[in-house]
């Protein structure tokens, strides 16, 4: 791995539209700290995840102390500091899916794709996570495959979404 | 715009909305898309336009109607005869029988499935009869992304009185009189808490809403912010007017997209037509709210760890006192309330705080919404007065558990919370009974279990739940939560002794009474209640293995 000062002084290239986005975030935050949260929802919805690089950057241009952003990023569920994946699936175990059997769909693609929530396949092609609750408590158990939510999830019908949006069989 | 033009454009509004004979409105809640609601909207105004009635029929996407597995639903106005799972191509069907021959589809109604007969007006249907909607009137008749729909419909006319007929310490008044307690959890009196806050001088104060909704299993704060934006938003404007605070901050949880859309478009539509900004309406109150997107974390919840999240910094909670009220945001202070508690508050100022106050029981005053879920015939979003029983909930609205199984434990509270088992179904829901059974009210998710439901494993699951979540700042609860965990673990693999019970339940005493915040002083309820109700699974486990 680089050394954390080789990190801070790597430049990002500025016409990435991903830097200029995260760079016009700052400016309208007026380069606040307390925008911090804010700036890494930006940026964390640019690259998918957050690269060391862009957490670099972040922490230069709003003088912060880079334990103060990485104390930050590491302490919400949000916030990823590896690729999550091209695709993901979020199986939500939150109680009324709990109750719905969630564990067993969670448990059927764990063994389908060999994969532990938050890991993801060699190829990154697909990434496992689990939600807390995503508030479709109603169509309990729900998994969202890519943003869409699934209610009523079936573990056989969100393998066959699965291989179809990801080339895996 | 001034208060003159605000009652025209209403006025206008409403005469709009009348000129139709006809009201269609489609589901467009979270739930009700994914099941596929934008499609059957794109079709609905499709088939209207195709037979020229679009001067005749008005097509609304409304917010959640409420019973939430049915969907797609589809209903029609003055009528309020609902469709369920409605199939894009069954719209054609519906719309020559309901509209051209009014004659209802019975097998297409809502429930049509599952009651022998189907109402035609979904208001005499047991689901919505012994419903009482406040928080949530107009959820599913308006169009939440149209601020002129709200206005028709009455909304921003409390606004209009607080500022121009009620003076801050009258609208205090009217907010104590309807005893409203706050939704969030706790049930702290609202009038009580913005009176505090209205109390202490500063130059700067900030009004807070809480759409953190951590709760796994709770999504009435996500109907609300999608259903009717604005409700919360004005009931954030007259909190500010009432406590001398000029911004509000919405904290609305990541999770949540759609209601943080709605909820920043309410914002634009607001400041656009002066009911947010400077000088609102004419009169010398200024007030701008902004919105912050939570990032996953369960304790960003509580209010002073919410109030750090704000601040851009790791959420964690701070012992109290002081209390938001006198140092919250910035150390000024900071009035904080759910986003339920601010969609209650128009109502109150525009019918008045007694009126608010005759409905519920003595010391839980008005109605609660409910997430009604888990092992349940209609799941879904429900509004009831304060004091309905837990019997009249799940078998007289709900339908009873799915399957015709039996009837196990409600799960309330969520991991503050805990279960009450059936021979307490007569529990009327408010405040303080649920807390005389060892539960909370909480925010109103309501997981209904049937014996597929292990007790111990719930416990265990809930237990999890709060080590995962557990901010690590004080030691009771990072250190308590994971020992109870593997404790807990170690029975349901049938390998635990009594002597690991006896230290569970002296554990759960130490971490309650010794935990910083409400996240580790509330962890063991779970397992206190299981044990409390369910103690015979325990044993079993431990005895018997099984
Ligand atoms: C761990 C924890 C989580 C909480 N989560 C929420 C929440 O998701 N939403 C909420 O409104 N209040 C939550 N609360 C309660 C808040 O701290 C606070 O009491 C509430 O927002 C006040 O609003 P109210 O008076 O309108 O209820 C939580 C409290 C704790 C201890
Ligand atoms: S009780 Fe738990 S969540 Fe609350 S401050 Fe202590 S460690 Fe953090
Ligand atoms: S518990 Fe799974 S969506 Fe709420």
């Amino acid at each position: 791995m680089k050394s954390d000062t080789a990190i801070l002084s790597k430049e990002l290239p500025k016409t990435d539209p991903r830097v200029k986005l995260i760079a016009a975030k700052m400016k309208k935050e007026n380069y606040k700290p307390d925008a911090l949260i804010e700036i890494l929802h930006t940026a964390q919805n640019a690259y998918g995840y957050l690269p060391k690089e862009v957490l670099a950057y972040i922490t230069k241009s709003l003088h912060l102390p880079p334990s103060r952003v990485f104390s930050t990023v590491t302490f919400y569920h949000f916030f990823s500091l590896k690729s999550k994946g091209e695709h993901t699936c979020i199986v939500c175990t939150g109680t009324a899916c709990y109750v719905k059997g969630a564990q067993a769909i969670l448990n059927r693609l764990e063994q389908k794709y060999s994969l532990k929530p938050g890991q993801v396949t060699p190829d990154n092609k697909l990434g496992i996570q689990v939600a807390r609750c995503i508030g479709a408590c109603g169509l309990a158990p729900a998994v969202v495959i890519d943003n869409d939510v699934q209610g009523k999830a079936n573990a056989e019908e969100i393998i066959e979404t699965i291989n179809a949006k990801t080339g895996i069989i | 715009m001034n208060r003159q033009e605000l009652q025209a454009l209403a006025g206008k509004a409403k005469g709009k909305h009348e000129q139709f004979k006809h009201k269609i409105c489609v589901c467009c809640g979270a739930s009700c898309i994914s099941s596929g609601s934008e499609e059957v909207l794109k079709k609905l105004q499709e088939e209207i336009k195709t037979r020229g009635l679009e001067n005749e029929v008005e097509v609304i996407p409304s917010g959640c109607m409420g019973p939430c597995n049915q969907g797609p639903l589809m209903k029609y106005l003055p009528e309020q005869t609902i469709y369920q799972k409605v199939d894009c191509n069954n719209i054609t069907a519906i719309v020559q029988s309901q509209l051209i021959e009014k004659k209802p589809i019975e097998e297409l109604l809502l429930f049509a499935d599952s009651r022998e007969k189907p109402f035609v007006n979904s208001n005499e249907d047991p689901f919505f009869k012994r419903q009482m909607k406040i928080a949530l009137k107009d959820c599913g008749d308006i169009n939440p992304e149209n601020i002129e729909d709200y206005l028709a419909a009455g909304g921003y006319r409390a606004l209009e009185k607080a500022f121009f007929l009620l003076s801050p310490e009258e609208v205090i008044a009217e907010v104590k009189q309807s005893r409203m307690r706050g939704r969030g959890g706790a049930g702290y009196p609202t009038g009580l808490k913005w009176e505090t806050v209205y109390k202490y001088v500063s130059d700067q104060k900030y009004v807070i809403c809480n759409g953190d909704e951590g709760d796994p299993g709770a999504f009435m704060d996500r109907s609300v912010l999608e259903g009717n934006p604005h409700r919360v938003l004005e009931g954030m404007v007259i909190a500010g007017y009432a406590v001398g605070s000029s911004k509000g901050y919405a904290y609305i949880r990541g999770e949540y997209p759609l209601a943080i859309k709605r909820f920043e478009l309410a914002i634009k539509q607001a400041t656009k037509l002066g009911l947010l900004g400077k000088n609102i309406l004419g009169s010398n109150f200024s007030f701008d709210i902004e919105v912050r997107i939570g990032a996953g974390a369960f304790v960003c919840g509580e209010e002073t760890a919410l109030i750090a999240s704000i601040e851009g910094k790791r959420g964690t909670p701070r012992p109290r006192p002081p209390f938001p009220a006198e140092a919250g945001l910035w150390g000024k202070p900071t009035l904080i309330n759910n986003v339920e508690t601010f969609a209650g508050i128009a109502p109150i100022i525009t019918n008045g705080g007694e009126w608010y106050s005759e409905t519920g029981t003595p010391k839980s005053a008005g109605t609660k919404v409910f997430a009604l879920a888990g092992k349940i015939k209609y799941s879904g979003l429900i509004e009831v007065p304060m004091g309905t029983t837990l019997r009249e909930i799940v078998f007289d609205i709900g339908g009873g558990v799915q399957n015709g199984g039996d009837f196990k434990a409600a799960q309330t509270g969520g991991p503050s919370g805990g279960c009450i088992p059936a021979e307490h179904l007569d529990v009327k829901m408010d405040y303080e009974s649920l807390i005389s059974l060892g539960s909370i009210m909480g925010s109103g998710g309501l997981i209904i279990m049937d014996k597929s439901s292990d007790m111990v494993d719930v416990a265990r699951y809930f237990m999890e739940f709060c080590m995962d979540e557990s901010c690590g700042k004080c030691v009771p609860c990072r250190v308590g939560t994971k020992m109870m965990h593997d404790l807990l673990q170690k029975i349901c693999d049938n390998k635990g002794t009594q002597i690991d019970l006896d230290r569970l339940e002296e554990l759960a005493v130490y971490v309650k009474e010794t935990s910083l915040c409400g996240l580790g002083a509330s962890a063991p309820n779970p397992l206190l209640s299981t044990l409390r109700h369910f103690r015979k699974e325990y044993e079993n486990r431990i005895m018997n293995h099984q």
